[in-house]
């Protein structure tokens, strides 16, 4: 049979290199990651045997001076930063990417070249430079202060609202690329019929033009909740103490309070609640959008 | 095709009338897709636009709906100017050509959708669509999702979606264009009834001029956006205006003449003799050849031909001819004898009386 055993090895020379790729970059570490998140914390710092739910239990909250909210409020929060987040920059990409895709050909490619650029310079140097642009003595801190939100000599930032307004630069990009693509391919004749069959501008907006986008609304909101949920660097460098997210909880415990079961813990819960996220925004979809899977 | 459906409710309102004045519309300098157009739509009318593709047929019914603007002249629907007047406020409905269903929508939930627009009860709703599904046909495929439908049934759709509402004023571009033969001839029947029935004025589009002249009250032919006739069926057919009407309306037989005095005119297959109207062509209907075997007793005035092809056509055949080195049509019924064979001479006796004349293309 030397067919069958060229067709096999065939096969395994092509499968190998994939399945090896997932295997070391996914499945091991994730496996590592979930079995690090029952050891126990050794006294210096170093993960140690006695499997145990002591991560999980201190990550509730539960510590040597019994029960504080802190990490249960972080990780709400970071629930209500990337909710708040998504929802801003939805509003924002939403009218942008139908602006753009209405603009002549060569104007299109330059606009979007213009949303995309600023993703190419470094995360730390973006944020920086709000740093930069909110600090205290600045024109836009000036002004707030004078308009009465902070106190005068006080930025803008460290604050929760840096924080958001970093996220929502961050992200935009994620969510006009795949709005203007449905916008791109929106089909003017489902408008035109809603109009002729009764449809004010409102109603035909609702009901020709919102289900043709909702695939790509959805994209969007897959590609800028998930990484904003974990968001680091936004939230180290702009939000100071009180607008912590959940990323920051575990980047802490590995890289400074060495409580690695902590923060493999930390990534778990993570994993569970973007998994959650998914699904509902799923249900969301194919409640919008008539039955249609809409998402994945 | 099951049971006649229940016959619909005799509507209140009356259909409207529709005045067309002086309309143009140019999308560029160079492309001008209606270029002055005027006509009148009686209410209730049957009304079809005929032409060939890209000479402004759809654009025509878009400026009705609403849906483009004219670039000058007027437009009254219900005798009521149609300036500023959006496409959601006129009680006019449209059938695409391109069908524009909703993709997210299943079959119920398309047609539903002008009636929900217009806020009717549910009761009025499910009526209507059982009443109006089971008039077209697709009463079965209701729960199906559009893009489990064929081209045929899709454009059933689209016809339904519209029908539904029973508008004043149905605008149909090429609504059963995609349909075989049967299912075409028995919605062309229908369509006239249910016009006549709900007293519905219908603005028509087809390029095809058998349907046109089997539906229509009135044709209007239109040629590069501008009309070249309007008229009934039978004086479109009989006496088109130009050699475009002629020939789109399947003339084939059109003789240039090349003298006329007071006692007849000179063509290429001969002299006719006969008190004829100043004109550029002699068009020949199928009905004005008769064609008689050489070793049929002749009749008076016959001129020769030689039959070169012969196209069997069901209940008639269709004969191509030369006369005097110039082709011509001539078609003989099919009576289950045999006719004359390709190569056969032929004598044709030509009725004048059934022959018209008419001017060369953009005089008239
Ligand atoms: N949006 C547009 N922009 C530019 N030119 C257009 C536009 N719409 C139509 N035209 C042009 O106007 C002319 C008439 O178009 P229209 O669609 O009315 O033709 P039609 O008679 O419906 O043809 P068909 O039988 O092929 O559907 C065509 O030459 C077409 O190219
Ligand atoms: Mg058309």
């Amino acid at each position: 049979m030397p067919k069958l055993a060229r067709d096999t090895q065939h096969l395994l020379l092509t499968v190998t290199p994939g399945v090896l790729c997932i295997l070391v970059f996914l499945v091991l570490p994730s496996l590592y990651l979930m079995g690090m998140a029952f050891l126990t914390n050794g006294p210096y710092g170093l993960p140690t045997l006695p499997l145990s739910l002591q991560a999980f239990r201190e990550l509730a909250g539960f510590g040597f001076l019994g029960w504080s909210p802190g990490n249960l409020y972080t990780l709400l929060r970071s629930v209500w930063q990337t909710l708040l987040a998504t929802l801003i920059v939805t509003l924002i990409a939403y009218p942008a990417a139908y602006y753009i895709s209405t603009r002549p050909a060569r104007w299109r490619a330059l606009m979007l070249l213009a949303v995309v650029v600023p993703s190419w310079t470094n995360q730390v140097i973006r944020s920086v430079g709000w740093m930069n642009i909110l600090a205290p003595g600045t024109p836009l801190a000036d002004f707030a202060a004078r308009l009465g939100f902070i106190e005068p000599q006080m930025g803008l930032f460290p604050s929760q609202f840096a924080v958001i307004i970093g996220l929502v630069y961050n992200f935009l990009p994620f969510m006009v690329l795949p709005l203007y693509a449905a916008f791109e391919k929106l089909d003017m004749a489902q408008v035109e019929a809603a109009r002729d069959l009764f449809a004010s501008p409102l109603s035909a907006f609702r009901h020709a033009v919102f289900p043709q986008t909702l695939p790509g609304l959805m994209a969007g909101v897959v590609l800028v909740a998930i990484p904003a949920f974990g968001m680091y660097v936004v939230t180290e460098l702009l939000g100071g103490g009180r607008s912590m997210m959940i990323g920051n909880l575990v980047a802490r415990q590995f890289a400074q309070a060495s409580n690695w079961p902590l923060g493999a813990a930390g990534a778990l819960i993570m994993i569970a609640v973007t998994l959650i996220g998914l699904k509902v925004l799923r249900n969301l979809g194919r409640r919008l959008g008539g039955d249609r899977e809409v998402v994945l | 095709m099951s049971e006649p459906a229940p016959p619909m409710q005799q509507r209140a309102r009356s259909a409207s009338s529709i005045g067309i004045d002086q309309v143009s519309r140019r999308f560029a300098a160079d492309a001008v897709a209606l270029d002055d157009v005027s006509l009148d739509i009686q209410p209730g009318e049957f009304f079809t636009l005929l032409g060939p593709s890209g000479c402004g047929k759809t654009t025509l019914l878009r400026l009705l709906a609403g849906l483009d603007q004219p670039d000058s002249g007027l437009i009254h629907i219900g005798g009521r100017s149609m300036q500023g007047v959006p496409p959601h406020r006129r009680s006019v409905n449209t059938v695409f050509q391109s069908y524009a269903l909703f993709p997210h929508r299943n079959v119920r939930e398309n047609i539903r959708f002008g009636l929900e627009m217009q806020r009717l009860s549910a009761a009025e709703i499910s009526r209507r669509i059982e009443r109006t599904a089971a008039l077209i046909g697709i009463d079965k495929l209701l729960e199906r999702g559009i893009d489990q439908l064929s081209g045929g049934q899709r454009q059933r759709v689209a016809l339904a979606r519209a029908l539904v509402n029973e508008p004043d004023v149905l605008l149909l571009d090429e609504p059963l264009s995609a349909l075989d033969a049967g299912l075409r001839g028995r919605l062309q029947i229908e369509l006239r009834r249910l016009q006549r029935q709900l007293g519905m004025t219908f603005v028509f589009v087809t390029h095809d001029q058998e349907e046109a002249m089997v539906m229509s009250d009135r044709i209007a032919v239109l040629n590069h956006g501008r009309l070249a006739q309007i008229g009934t069926p039978q004086a479109i057919y009989e006496k088109p205006a130009d050699e475009f009407v002629a020939r789109f309306m399947g003339h084939e037989n059109l003789l240039p003449i090349k003298k006329s005095d007071a006692t007849g005119i000179e063509t290429p297959i001969g002299r006719f003799s006969g008190d004829f109207a100043e004109g550029a062509y002699l068009l020949l209907p199928p009905q004005s050849l008769i064609l008689h075997r050489l070793d049929q007793p002749a009749a008076p005035d016959c001129i020769e031909a030689v039959v070169d092809e012969c196209l069997y056509r069901g209940g008639m055949t269709e004969y191509r001819l030369s006369c005097s080195d110039w082709p011509l049509v001539a078609t003989l019924a099919n009576q289950g004898r045999p006719g004359p064979a390709a190569g056969d001479r032929v004598r044709l006796e030509v009725v004048t009386r059934a022959a018209a004349v008419l001017q060369a293309e953009g005089d008239g």
